[in-house]
């Protein structure tokens, strides 16, 4: 879960770490006629809130001494993905050193680790530059010693101690908030000395957001499909991906790959939707998912039953099948635990026999979506009884 | 954390639904499950093994793999437990366990010298001897006694991977499944170490995911192995920034594609095939 940068900062500001002074404005609190509704005067930053990397590059900041203009020029803007409803106007500071400063989750150490540049701001990750980094061990603070000493090599301009303390705040900060990610980019050091937070990032991990009630409640969702928004309420994982082949598999990892190997055999996938585990009760919606976009002109199930049954997998799917009638021509590969009965349900209750290979099967289905693209109108069903006797 | 019959194997959730479905079955496949941990049913006994209240009480009558069926929000604290009281192998089935608690699990294991499978895996299999999670070893269309260690982080694939080696005849020697999170505890470059290792494993699969750098990581290692090599990367047709159902198949600006793991691992002197039917060729 991605966080403004004004949530990021008051998280910062809880654990005693200084950002500028500012103010967020919305449609309801920001009047043109009244310019009283903005309190910071003098030079200000004016930036809008979406949780999107590039924000600055893309306009999304502007710099001036007239606030009111800035504010509504940005606000109901759209910048990238996000509609832009709330801006933050920040009294502008003096900048002396722009630094990067940042605790992140190493997935190859399996610890967080701290990272620092002393070149900070919009081109941190230019390749010239270096981000040094210092593991840490979960929930144990790093001594001063240590902090200090990985800033010195860092080649960190005075004062260190004061950004060393900054460093720590972050990584209790980070803690705090079970997150992902918490960057401060640029920290700067004023001409006065001292040190300032000015932008900030925060990704919070999706697996803890049951024990971050607060942060929770404040989040800004990223933009989703109609049908994306009604897979979340169905607790189903559905990806919409623009091609004509439907998918419809158990696991993360098999889903991925029938989307690849329909790609393999010359097609391209609608959509990314697992049905495994409990959701094999979903397989309704599951399906109407999968069957309410009109570019679907074929689809592949693919089971591959672990911990998932395919006969329980497979009985969901029969019974939507039956329920919704679809017209589009679908085509199994059943394996593991339960494909005996699973594949005699498709048998006696589709009249349909299941592929013995999943590339058979995702072949198969990715001809007849050609086909069907090819003749937009689906060709009527031969009466085989009518011609059998020829 | 390749696990045999002699190993004592203690089960977390033993008493459960799931705990008690696979347990049963792991026992009719030969593995040693000695014990089951349950804080409501501690002192009863459940599957003909006693049930105790914690792993430190379980540990006096033999402890070698803690198995984890519970929730999320029990898993952490109970992984800890199971490294202090001299689990060798600690095997956390569970998804969506917070990745800070990921994280104190990982410390604890290696603060004593505990290997941590997972978490959000479905386990591990020697094949015919024993297994630890919900993979479907005892199935003889997807498993058969062979000669290919393979390393999955996803247990649907795995299963994929595991039933072409069948249909080709040659069967494994052992399945780790590492898990499908961003941060798990024994990594692909570990895995490969225990296949690389290990005597009855003549060839070896990785199969790996978009996301993440699990793949790159062991590069180097898969550079040394003597043992032939074949990987298959899912989520080629993936898009980036978009999470494919694992927590940890997600691509980050140009971080964890699938080009990268793909020139890492044929750098290495993998052969890396297209889809997953093409693995038993790969390794003849």
């Amino acid at each position: 879960m991605d966080f403004v940068e004004h949530i990021a900062k008051s998280h910062l500001q809880n654990h005693g770490i200084s950002i500028p002074f500012g103010q967020v404005l919305n449609a309801t609190s920001f009047s043109e006629s009244d310019p009283s509704c903005i309190t910071i005067t003098g030079p200000v930053a004016v930036k809008a809130q979406v949780p999107a990397g590039g924000r600055g590059k893309a306009g999304g900041v502007v710099l001036t001494k007239d606030a009111v203009g800035a504010v509504k020029q940005l606000l109901g803007t759209e910048l990238g993905q996000h509609r832009v409803n709330e801006v933050l106007v920040e009294q502008q500071v003096d900048i002396a050193t722009e630094l990067y400063l940042a605790v992140t989750t190493d997935g190859s150490l399996g610890c967080p680790v701290l990272m620092f540049s002393a070149a900070g701001g919009i081109d941190v990750e230019s390749e010239s530059n270096r981000i040094y980094q210092l593991p840490l061990a979960i929930d144990c603070h790093p001594t001063r010693e240590d902090l200090t000493d990985f800033l010195n090599h860092a080649a960190c301009p005075n004062p260190v101690d004061v950004v060393a303390d900054v460093a720590n705040k972050l990584y209790a900060a980070y803690l705090d908030a079970d997150a992902e990610l918490l960057e401060i980019n640029p920290l700067a050091i004023t001409r006065r000395g001292d040190v300032v937070a000015l932008d900030a990032k925060l990704v919070v991990d999706d697996s803890a957001l049951d024990r971050q009630p607060v942060l929770t409640s404040l989040a800004t969702h990223m933009p989703m499909s109609e049908l994306e928004t009604k897979a979340v309420e169905h607790s189903l994982r559905f990806i919409e991906l623009g091609g004509d082949v439907g998918v419809l598999a158990n696991g993360a990892g098999l889903t991925m790959t029938t989307m690849d190997a329909i790609v393999h055999h010359g097609g391209t996938p609608a959509n990314f939707l697992e049905i495994g585990g409990d959701s094999y009760t979903l397989a309704v919606p599951a399906l109407e998912l999968v069957l309410a976009n009109p570019n679907v002109k074929s689809l592949v199930v693919n089971f591959c039953g672990a911990f998932a049954r395919c006969d329980v997998m497979t009985g969901g799917v029969v019974e939507a099948w039956k329920a919704l009638q679809p017209t589009i021509p679908v085509f199994f590969s059943i394996h593991g635990t339960g494909m005996d009965e699973a594949r005699a349900m498709v048998r006696s209750e589709l009249e349909l026999e299941p592929f013995e290979s999943m590339d058979d099967a995702i072949s198969s289905a990715v001809s007849a979506a050609a086909a069907g693209r090819n003749n937009q109108q689906p060709p009527t069903q031969p009466d085989e009884t009518a011609t059998s006797d020829h | 954390m390749i696990i045999d019959s002699n190993d004592r194997v203690v089960v977390a959730g033993l008493t459960g639904q799931q705990g008690s479905f696979w347990s049963q079955h792991m026992m009719d496949y030969g593995t040693n499950v000695v014990a089951g941990i349950s804080a409501s049913k501690a002192g009863t006994s459940h599957l003909g093994v006693p049930v105790f209240g914690s792993f430190g009480e379980a540990a006096e009558g033999g402890l070698d793999v803690a198995v984890l069926f519970v929730p999320a929000g029990a898993a952490s604290q109970l992984a800890c437990q199971a490294a202090e009281a001299g689990a060798r192998t600690i095997v956390v089935l569970t998804e969506f366990i917070p990745v800070h608690d990921t994280m104190r699990m990982i410390a604890a294991a290696n603060a004593n010298g505990a290997n941590l499978v997972g978490p959000n895996t479905a386990g591990t299999v020697t094949v015919g001897s024993a297994f630890a999670g919900f993979m479907p070893a005892f199935n003889d269309r997807i498993f058969s006694t062979g000669d290919v260690g393979i390393v999955s982080r996803s247990g649907s694939l795995g299963t994929l991977a595991c039933m072409e080696f069948t249909r080709s005849g040659r069967g494994q020697s052992v399945f780790l499944g590492i898990g499908g999170d961003p941060v798990s505890g024994v990594s692909t470059r570990r895995a490969l170490e225990a296949l690389e290792a290990h005597e009855a494993t003549k060839a070896v699969v990785l199969v790996g995911e978009i996301g993440g750098s699990k793949e790159e990581d062991a590069a180097d290692f898969v550079a040394e192995m003597k043992k032939p090599v074949a990987a298959f990367i899912a989520g080629r047709a993936s898009p980036p920034g978009k999470k494919m159902g694992h927590a940890g198949a997600l691509i980050v600006g140009d971080k964890g594609t699938y080009t990268s793991k793909r020139d890492a691992l044929t750098a290495a002197g993998a052969t890396v095939v297209d889809v997953p039917s093409e693995l038993p060729g790969a390794l003849q």
